[in-house]
């Protein structure tokens, strides 16, 4: 879907970050390859939102380096997008939000629009396009999120926690979309609590502790047979700290 | 005379329809009204500007403009007099004892209000959306006119404090228009100069009618936000 040239692959190297000196990502390296889907787990404070972050550039690196098919992070019109465990709508029509995000793009109006009603029609929003973003459901609203998303036609898609605040209902619409964001060719880069989720998703497991990587493993592997003792315990549901 | 008396020469003074009466309410409400007007075209997209851009001396400028919402309002006439007095600085424009001199003092009153409380309320929404805008590729200018739309409720509030201000203050006017009957006298300068004459039917009616454009301005606002925030969400 974006031809031939690709941002992919993502390379994180010795990714730290710090705050008050402490080190809640400690030095980790991983890199991302083109069309897979790769779930961060770890226990809560495990640094999973945060790696997010940080290669979606909202945060800057303490030290180390995110680096896109080997150039430097440049600010720019991204090709990559987030979704958020709780998703923030403007005050306005979920149609209107999305034509937003879209000018932000610098699409003009007309693409705009056309493009945000293409994205509530892909994924059968379309009586909510009036309504106002903040009154819908949280099932709702995440799922306009994800429609605001994949508007904006990034080759790299990062959530986190996308579905830790739903019911199973809105899980299993959040989960088709990410599975069909997967088929359009997206990469997908997200974190989870939910073990099902993971093993419903995954392609690799990304596992991390204390801030630092574990393993990255590919995802039958992972829950079959996990290399570190802390992962094992982890799938165990045992207590890790 | 009795209160009493003079609370029924009032109404009736309102009820006759007296046009120096209405004359005096008119140029009130086109003074302040004014007023607001510019001061909302500068305060608003000032006061998001001032809650999103980070410069050195951004603290300094925000004490400031909380500091001026108290400013004096016979401070802020004094002030705008020494600008505009025939060997003030702005002299040669020769607006001193006029409805535009009243509406320049009146701006410079209630723009740190409207400033300082939209700063507040951008601050505390960016706070909510931060993380989204920038990952949607918004850079702080361009959420400026996103933050202010989304949070057009809250403002209504901020606009109505800037009003409120404007209608009941005496003192900037008083010493910029002269309250010159007829030409520069409004509501608040009447009141005070009818009182000290003695006239307390005047005065009381001038004040009976500006409590309730006060009161009838603020209740439509207040139903339109409501009303507005429940379509809206």
């Amino acid at each position: 879907m974006h031809g031939s040239f690709s941002i992919l692959p993502l390379r994180a190297e010795g990714l730290t970050y710090n705050i008050a000196g402490r080190a809640l990502v400690d030095d980790i390296s991983f890199e991302i390859a083109r069309g897979t889907r790769t779930i961060i787990m770890g226990p809560n404070g495990a640094g999973k939102s945060l790696t997010l972050r940080l290669c979606h550039g909202l945060l800057k690196p303490t030290l180390g380096s995110v680096t896109w098919n080997g150039a430097a992070y440049t600010e720019g019109r991204k090709r990559h997008a987030m979704v958020f465990q709780r998703p923030v709508m403007l005050r306005r029509s979920a149609l209107a939000n999305l034509t937003h995000a879209l000018s932000l793009t610098r699409s003009s109006p007309r693409d705009a629009l056309s493009r945000a009603n293409e994205a509530l029609a892909r994924f059968g929003l379309v009586e909510l396009a009036r309504r106002p973003a903040r009154i819908l459901s949280g099932g709702e609203q995440q799922r306009l999120a994800m429609a605001r998303a994949w508007a904006l036609d990034p080759e790299v898609l990062f959530l986190d926690e996308p579905t830790s605040a739903l019911d199973p209902t809105a899980t299993r619409a959040v989960e088709d979309m990410i599975k069909a964001f997967h088929a359009d060719g997206m990469t997908i880069l997200m974190t989870t609590h939910d073990l099902g989720q993971a093993q419903r998703l995954a392609d690799e497991v990304l596992f991390l502790h204390r801030g630092r990587i574990l393993e990255q493993t590919p995802a039958k592997e992972f829950f079959e047979r996990p290399r570190s003792d802390a992962a094992r315990a982890f799938i165990n549901g045992e207590l890790l700290w | 005379m009795h209160e009493d008396n003079a609370f029924t020469a009032a109404v009736s003074l309102i009820l006759s329809g007296d046009a120096v009466l209405g004359e005096i309410v008119r140029l009130s409400l086109a003074v302040s009204l004014t007023a607001l007007l510019v001061s909302a075209i500068i305060g608003l997209p000032l006061g998001a500007a001032l809650a999103l851009a980070r410069f050195p001396g951004r603290s300094f400028l925000v004490v400031a403009f909380n500091a001026l919402m108290g400013l004096p309002p016979v401070v802020a006439g004094l002030m705008v007099y020494l600008m505009l007095s025939r060997s003030g600085p702005l002299g040669w424009i020769g607006i001193l004892f006029t409805p535009s001199a009243m509406i320049v003092a009146q701006s410079l009153l209630i723009t740190p209000i409207i400033v300082s409380l939209t700063r507040q309320v951008v601050e505390d929404l960016w706070g909510e959306y931060e993380e989204q805008l920038r990952s949607l590729g918004s850079t702080r200018l361009q959420a400026i006119p996103t933050l202010l739309w989304d949070g057009r409720f809250s403002l209504i509030t901020t606009i109505l404090a800037g009003f409120g201000r404007a209608s009941a203050e005496v003192g900037a006017i008083l010493i910029i228009g002269g309250n010159i009957a007829g030409y520069t006298r409004t509501m608040t300068t009447a009141i005070a100069l009818e009182t000290s004459k003695g006239d307390l039917a005047l005065a009381l009616g001038l004040g009976i009618i500006l409590l309730t454009i006060t009161l009838l301005l603020n209740a439509a606002a207040y139903a339109t936000g409501r009303i507005a925030q429940k379509v809206a969400g």
